[in-house]
């Protein structure tokens, strides 16, 4: 789960963990009101949406003056931001985070998150912060200094040291740095973090330390375990129909193409769409109904694929090992007669109970296309994309 | 003619009482395997169709002989029972439990390291040796002994890779599924050693996705390593980046875990690399 950065220091704050002062606001008046009361001139406002790249696509930016909040405020507000993350559509920023301007002597970057084949945290510092740190590992590898942390051991010090020494710190800035490493790394671990990232961490003229762009993801799977993170969800910053999926349990990712599919299992869905592509389409989603689904979750999961106006077709693909052909088949037919179906469905089964899938579609009276394999399901859906 | 189960497994099951584990020990047992016991805490002394359920790992192996567990296990409880599976000295775990949260996965895969067992999974479909022993939940008769061994990251299109091999009259040795997790027990590079030392196995099918750099080890692996034929897949082509694409390993990151990057270096490794999945079968058909 990804969350904003206002939510993101907020956690900073409660774990000691040094940002600058400032306040989210939803309206021009509120972003006044929080410009006032930091009391000090220059602000920085900043967009707050769920994807990197704000600044660059005029996200963020300085207002010297009370009138300049007003004015800055007003024209970041509601505006619909585009950046490399966020599709040529863009997004629609709703709130701002105002926070006092400061002097910056120096950007750092610091990153933490998951080792997959180590099982370690990698706790990872640049003093080449301010820049896309994959650009930095791929160009300039050795101003990236990393340590491994054992879970089972935690944080040692010997390892903040190494990170602080590795980004040059002065002996007082060094003192800074080891306690606020640690308390991220404790937030990491409380909180069950995919990623903590800090770009830039900046060093002030005045010789403080601080985070002052600040990015928090979560490991969906540990949310259960985290209520109070389970607010900061923002909806608005999902896909409706994504959002509507997430209430069956189903697994739906909006893509850009008009073919839609469903399939159960994630590698067989991922798999689904690179064969929709090879045959000349590009898929409309992936929807994964799991291996478990049942015949709700199948009827929701074709209502949902069916609402998207650019989908032109439907491919379903379902290898019955838990999820049975006919539990599916009576999924299909239920949500065929609630909805109306107006583009070609091609249904390709097999495994547990395919026999008596295939009678039950059959008998429905439906206008579906049964597919023999999936080379003959591809062309059945080539032939659909080009009609 | 297998790897890690065969006829002389004997079989445990953590959470054997639940809905999801109750129906999936039958139909192990069912297929041939030996299930010798079930855990579930404070229900020792009850049966499951007539398989004794334990309080604790550690009496169900000291009474019956179990050398192989399976956990059904919820997420919050999973690593818990690995663990303990562990900590009784079973040689084999096998995690099927989907959702467990990374960094208790972490923690486990940290403390296994000084430990005998072998984890496979989680959030996988398991271990078969066709003919012999069903540990785990994927359809049995679509399995059929032969030659081949495959290895997999996921649950049902492993079964897509499987029918099409048996379809082409191609049997298996053994077929796992490593999970789709980003941090994980067995690895396509143990999986791959394990056949390449294995007699009867004479060649290999490896079923990647997108997310990690698991593939390309394994490629760097079988290059260096390997002297059986080995046929890949990728999924994931048209998987968008930052999108977790179901399981929670399946994610592009950057540039890092593309289909394109892993199908790359396979191909650098001297592995056929199959595109289009519903060519799979005649492809193994025309490699093995």
């Amino acid at each position: 789960m990804k969350i904003h950065e206002y939510q993101a220091k907020e956690l900073f704050q409660k774990y000691g963990v040094p940002i600058p002062r400032g306040k989210v606001a939803f309206s021009v008046e509120e972003a006044k009101s929080v410009a006032a009361e930091l009391g000090s001139l220059p602000v920085v406002i900043k967009a707050q949406i769920h994807a990197g790249g704000r600044g660059k696509g005029g996200g963020v930016k300085l207002a010297k003056t009370a009138a300049e909040v007003e004015q800055v405020a007003g024209s970041i507000l509601g505006m619909t931001l585009i950046t490399h993350q966020t599709g040529p559509e863009g997004r629609l920023v709703r709130k701002v985070l105002v926070e006092e301007g400061l002097e910056i002597e120096k950007e750092l970057y610091m990153g933490m998150l998951p080792d997959r084949s180590s099982a370690n945290v990698t706790i990872m510092v640049s003093e080449a912060g301010g820049m896309d740190i994959e650009e930095v590992a791929a160009k300039t590898p050795e101003k990236i200094i990393k340590v491994q942390v054992n879970p089972l051991l935690g944080l040692e010090a010997f390892q903040a040291r190494k990170l602080a020494y590795g980004l040059n710190l002065t002996p007082e800035l060094v003192k800074l740095f080891i306690p606020m490493v640690t308390k991220l790394y404790k937030l990491f671990v409380d909180y069950d973090c995919s990623l903590v990232e800090i770009n830039p961490l900046i060093i002030t003229k005045d010789k403080n330390i601080l985070a002052l762009d600040a990015k928090v993801n979560f490991d969906d799977n540990a949310l259960f375990r985290h209520k109070d993170i389970q607010v900061y969800r923002d909806l608005d910053e999902e896909d409706p129909a994504e959002v509507e999926a997430s209430k069956y349990n189903l697994n739906y990712i909006k893509m850009d193409g008009n073919i839609g599919n469903m399939v159960n299992g994630a590698g067989l869905a991922m798999a689904t769409m690179d064969i929709i592509k090879l045959a000349g389409a590009e898929p409309a989603n992936f929807l994964d109904v799991g291996g478990g689904a049942s015949e709700e979750m199948v009827e929701n999961g074709f209502r949902i694929i069916l609402s998207d106006p650019s989908v032109k077709g439907v491919f379903i693909n379902i290898f019955g090992g838990i999820l049975r052909c006919d539990v599916l088949a009576q999924g299909v037919v239920a949500a065929a007669k609630k909805v109306d179906v107006r583009v070609p469905v091609v249904i390709r089964m097999e495994g547990t109970n395919v026999e008596r899938g295939r009678q039950i579609l059959e008998e429905s009276g439906l206008n579906l296309t049964a597919a023999k394999d999936l080379t003959d399901a591809a062309q059945k859906v080539a032939t659909i994309a080009k009609g | 003619m297998s790897i890690w189960v065969d006829q002389n497994t004997r079989l445990l099951v953590q959470g054997i009482t639940g809905r999801e584990g109750q129906f999936h020990t039958l139909q192990c047992r069912d297929y041939g395997t030996k299930v010798v016991a079930g855990v579930t805490p404070g229900k020792g002394g009850q049966n499951v169709e007539g398989i004794p359920v334990f309080n604790t790992v550690d009496d169900a192996v000291r009474q019956t002989g179990a050398n192989c567990a399976m956990i059904f296990v919820p997420p919050p409880f999973a690593a818990d029972a690995i663990l303990e599976a562990a900590e009784a000295g079973v040689p084999l775990v096998v995690a099927i439990t989907e959702g467990i949260p990374v960094l208790d996965m972490m923690r486990v895969k940290t403390y296994l390291k000084g430990s005998k067992s072998r984890l496979i999974g989680p959030n996988c479909p398991g271990i078969i040796t066709p003919g012999q022993c069903k540990v785990g939940i994927m359809p049995g008769p679509i399995h059929k002994p032969g030659p081949i061994g495959v290895v997999s990251r996921s649950g049902t299109l492993t079964y897509e890779v499987v029918h099409q091999l048996t379809n082409q009259g191609i049997g298996q040795s053994t077929c796992i599924g490593i999970g789709g997790d980003p941090v994980n027990g067995t690895n396509f590079i143990d999986c791959l050693s394990a056949f390449e030392q294995d007699a009867e196995t004479k060649g290999i099918v490896m079923v990647g996705e997108i997310g990690g750099s698991a593939e390309e080890e394994a490629a760097e692996f079988i290059a260096k390593n390997l002297t059986k034929p080995v046929v890949g897949f990728i999924a994931g082509l048209t998987a968008p980046p930052g999108r977790r694409m179901g399981h929670a390993g399946a994610i592009i990151s950057g540039s890092s875990g593309t289909a394109q990057a892993k199908m790359e270096a396979m191909r650098k490794a001297g592995i056929t690399v199959v595109e289009n999945l519903g060519q799979l079968g005649e492809i193994c058909k025309k490699v093995f």
